[in-house]
C-alpha cells in the first residue's frame, strides 16, 4: 500500500486545492495517468500518478486546500489484498461534488456545457453563466469553475494575480538570495537559422510552421550532454545532474505572470515534434491543464523575449535548476567578419548559471557550443 | 465572403487569442499585434486559424502586410 501525495509543482508551491478526482476507488491506474485536477496559483494543473496500482481510497474531498506532501489517496499494487471497507471515507460526499457530465451532448461552439450542480450553485450565487470560463473547453463547467469565478469577481480579478505574483516573488527572492549567479552573453549569428526557417516555413502550412525558439531549444538539447553541470537540480544534498533534458519554456501569461513548464525530453525529439508539443504547452499554460510533471520536471530554462525589441536578457535561475538561457530579439545588425562588414541577422544569447556548480570558463564553452550548433540548423 | 464577414470572422479569431479584449475595443486601423500584446505564437495561431477557417494560406513573407485589422481584411479580400 502506498500513498499518493500532493506533489510539489515547482519550488514556489506550498499547497494546492483539489478541484476534482478523475478516479474512484477500485480504478486501476498506470504511471502517467491524470488522476486529479489541482488548483494552484499558476492555474489548474492535471496531476499525474507515478506508479501503477489500484486506487484503494480517496483521502481528500474536492474543494480542500492541501499542503504539498500530504497523502491524497491510497494505492495498492495490482494483486495486493483489499483493505477493509470501513476505512473508506464517505463516498457519497465525494460523489456529490464531482462534476456531472452531460452524456451524448456534443459541445456546440460558443456555448459550454455545464454540470447541473454547477448550474444550481451559479443560481445560488446569482451569477451570469456567460461570465464563467471553464477550466477545460472540452469538459463541462464544474462547480469549481463557478466558485473560482465568483472568487475572482469578488476580488475584482486581483486575487489570482496577487497569488501568482507572490509565488514568483518567493521563487525569485530565493534564487537571488541562495544562488550565486554569474552571467555571460554572446552575439550569435542567426542568419543560417533564419534563412533555413524561412525556406522551411515557406513550404509548410501554418499549422506546421516552426518558430525560432524551437531551434534554440533543440540546439541546447544537442550540446547539453557535454555540459552536464548546467542541467539538473541543486538541493540540500548538492548538485545532481539530470540524464534527461527537459527544457522549461518561459511563457508569459496574458494579464501578467509567467510559467516555465517543461518541454519534455528535448534531446530525443525532432523539431516538428518539439514545435507541436510547444504549441500545445503554450495553449495549456494560458488556458489551463498543464500537467504536474511539466511543472516539476524542467532541468534548465529557456527565456526568449524576442518579441518586443529586447536586445539582451539577464535571466534569473528558477530553483532548484542551476542555469537559464536567455535570447534577445533577432535583429539585422552590422556584422564584421574576415575584415569585411556586412548586414546579418543576429541575437544576443545569454547564460545565467549557478557558481556553486560551474565556473565562467565552462559557461563560456557551453554558450560557444550552443552558438556553433545554431550555425547548422539543418543538422538540428 | 464580403468585407464585413471577414472582419467579423477575424475579430472572433482574435477574441479567441486575447479573451480579455472587449468587443469593439479593438481599433481596426492600429497594429493589432501591439494592441493585443500578441507574441509570435499568438500570431502563428492567428495565421493558422485564418488558414483553417478561410482557406487562405498566408506566407511568412506577407506577415508584415498584416499591420492592422483593416489591412488584414484588405489582404484577405484580395486572396479569397
Amino acid at each position: 500500500m502506498t500513498d499518493f501525495c500532493m506533489p510539489s509543482l515547482g519550488s514556489d508551491m506550498e499547497a494546492g486545492t483539489l478541484v476534482e478526482w478523475n478516479i474512484q476507488p477500485g480504478d486501476e491506474v498506470h504511471r502517467g495517468d491524470i488522476v486529479a485536477v489541482v488548483e494552484t496559483v499558476k492555474g489548474a494543473i492535471d496531476v499525474e500518478i507515478f506508479e501503477d496500482g489500484i486506487i484503494e481510497t480517496l483521502l481528500v474531498a474536492p474543494g480542500t486546500e492541501i499542503p504539498v506532501g500530504t497523502p491524497l489517496a491510497r494505492l495498492r499494487a495490482c494483486g495486493e489484498k483489499t483493505e477493509p471497507p470501513s476505512e473508506k471515507p464517505a463516498p457519497e460526499k465525494l460523489k456529490q461534488e464531482e462534476p456531472v457530465p452531460t452524456p451524448g451532448i456534443a459541445p456546440s461552439p460558443g456555448r459550454q456545457r455545464i454540470s447541473p450542480f454547477a448550474r444550481r450553485r451559479a443560481k445560488e450565487l446569482g451569477m451570469d453563466l456567460s461570465t464563467v470560463i471553464g477550466s477545460d473547453p472540452n469538459r463541462a463547467i464544474t462547480v469549481f469553475d463557478i466558485e473560482a469565478t465568483a472568487k475572482r469577481l469578488k476580488a475584482g480579478l486581483k486575487t489570482d494575480m496577487n497569488a501568482m505574483r507572490a509565488a514568483i516573488a518567493a521563487a525569485m527572492s530565493h534564487s537571488k538570495r541562495e544562488i550565486p549567479h554569474y552571467y555571460l552573453s554572446a552575439k550569435v549569428d542567426m542568419e543560417p537559422c533564419m534563412h533555413w526557417l524561412e525556406t522551411q516555413n515557406n513550404q509548410r502550412e501554418p499549422s506546421e510552421r516552426l518558430l525560432p525558439v524551437i531551434l534554440i531549444a533543440k540546439a541546447m538539447a544537442s550540446v547539453m550532454a557535454r555540459f552536464p553541470e548546467f542541467n539538473g537540480y541543486y538541493t540540500s544534498d548538492g548538485f545532481a545532474p539530470s540524464k534527461n533534458i527537459h527544457i522549461g519554456m518561459a511563457i508569459s501569461l496574458r494579464g501578467g505572470g509567467l510559467i516555465a513548464p517543461a518541454l519534455h525530453d528535448c534531446r530525443n525529439k525532432d523539431l516538428d515534434q518539439l514545435m507541436s508539443e510547444f504549441r500545445d504547452l503554450v495553449e495549456r499554460a494560458r488556458g489551463g491543464h498543464l500537467r504536474s510533471s511539466e511543472m516539476s520536471d524542467p532541468t534548465i530554462t529557456l527565456s526568449s523575449l524576442g518579441e518586443r525589441g529586447v536586445e539582451e536578457i539577464m535571466p534569473i535561475i528558477f530553483p532548484p535548476q542551476v542555469a537559464i538561457i536567455g535570447c534577445g530579439t533577432v535583429t539585422e545588425q552590422p556584422w564584421a567578419e574576415g575584415g569585411k562588414l556586412s548586414v546579418r541577422r543576429g541575437a544576443t544569447i545569454s547564460l545565467a548559471a549557478d557558481h556553486r556548480v560551474s565556473d565562467g570558463h565552462r559557461g563560456a564553452l557551453f554558450l560557444s557550443a550552443l552558438a556553433h550548433q545554431l550555425q547548422n540548423p539543418e543538422k538540428l | 465572403m464580403n468585407q464585413e464577414e471577414i472582419k467579423t470572422r477575424l475579430l472572433e479569431i482574435l477574441e479567441g487569442i486575447a479573451p480579455e479584449i472587449e468587443p469593439g475595443e479593438l481599433e481596426s486601423d492600429v497594429d493589432f499585434r501591439e494592441q493585443l500584446d500578441m507574441d509570435s505564437m499568438d500570431l502563428l495561431n492567428f495565421i493558422t486559424a485564418v488558414h483553417k477557417q478561410m482557406g487562405v494560406n498566408i506566407p511568412e513573407s506577407d506577415y508584415p502586410k498584416l499591420t492592422s485589422l483593416d489591412a488584414c481584411v484588405a489582404y484577405l479580400i484580395s486572396r479569397i
